[in-house]
């Protein structure tokens, strides 16, 4: 058993874990923060896929800027713990055999259709930082410039919708 | 090394969980950051399918998928203090009525 797999297999725990404490904390805040571990635990995914960009950009963004967001509301809106209204009795059950309807699809399909069983090779390649950073940002701005420049709209009109949905009615 | 089905399958375990948490939880801050994980999900079979086949490709939509989630995001938060201004309440269910 060679260190990568014990490093996989620790993460993998790690991060399927963290997703359960989401589920089942009650306060938001603690959920927040098994969020933000899980976003930390997959970012060190990205590094062992040999993607150190996506990896960074996982920690800032979604980590950083998005968790701060998500933590600023629920501070704001002082909505840590929802009084507990009545649940639908069925709600849960039938939520959790969906849920295990959807994970036996998913198997099927990775175990049967789609076998692939082919080891990711080469780890030299992986920690070949530079030339893979290199190389996406000569295709963000050759191949995909027009998306590239279509998200700056996307993210122009989210900040204005966001500044008049949340603007007080003075009239 | 790890093969890829290893990635897969707890890139599907996490979507499952987030899928779960959607349907399970009723405060609409907790269904939005399991539809963060659904997406971190969906990200993570993409970087790994990426490094399968050797082609940058699935970083380059990994990068936009974050893009358009923060946009989604911070909409989606905005919509909540709204909500939360008007009805004094963010439970979801709550929001059963198109006028405020």
């Amino acid at each position: 058993m060679d260190l990568t797999l014990i490093l996989f297999i620790v993460l993998a725990i790690t991060a399927i874990a963290t997703a359960i404490g989401l589920l089942v904390s009650r306060n938001a805040v603690y959920a927040a923060l098994f969020l933000v571990l899980n976003f930390a635990t997959v970012a060190v995914f990205y590094l062992l896929l040999g993607a150190p960009f996506i990896a960074m950009a996982q920690v800032t963004v979604y980590a950083g800027a998005i968790m701060v967001l998500f933590l600023f509301v629920i501070m704001l809106l002082g909505a840590e713990k929802l009084p507990k209204g009545q649940a639908l009795p069925w709600q849960r059950p039938l939520a959790i055999v969906l849920t295990v309807v959807l994970l036996a699809e998913a198997g099927i399909l990775l175990f049967q259709r789609l076998s692939i069983t082919t080891a990711l090779s080469n780890p030299e390649a992986a920690l070949n930082t530079e030339g893979a950073v290199r190389g996406l940002g000569a295709m963000l701005f050759s191949q995909y410039l027009l998306p590239f420049e279509v998200t700056s709209v996307l993210l122009l009109v989210a900040m204005i919708g966001v500044i008049v949905l949340t603007k007080e009615n003075k009239a | 090394m790890i093969p890829l089905t290893y990635y897969l399958v707890i890139s599907a375990i996490l979507f499952a969980l987030g899928a779960l948490g959607v349907l399970i939880r009723r405060n609409p801050l907790i269904i939005f950051m399991s539809v963060e994980l659904m997406l971190n999900a969906a990200n993570l079979a993409f970087v790994a399918f990426s490094r399968a086949f050797n082609v940058l490709n699935g970083q380059i939509f990994v990068f936009f998928v974050m893009t358009v989630s923060a946009a989604e995001v911070a909409v989606g938060l905005a919509l909540i203090v709204v909500i939360f201004r008007t009805k004094h309440s963010i439970d979801v269910d709550l929001m059963s009525s198109l006028k405020g």
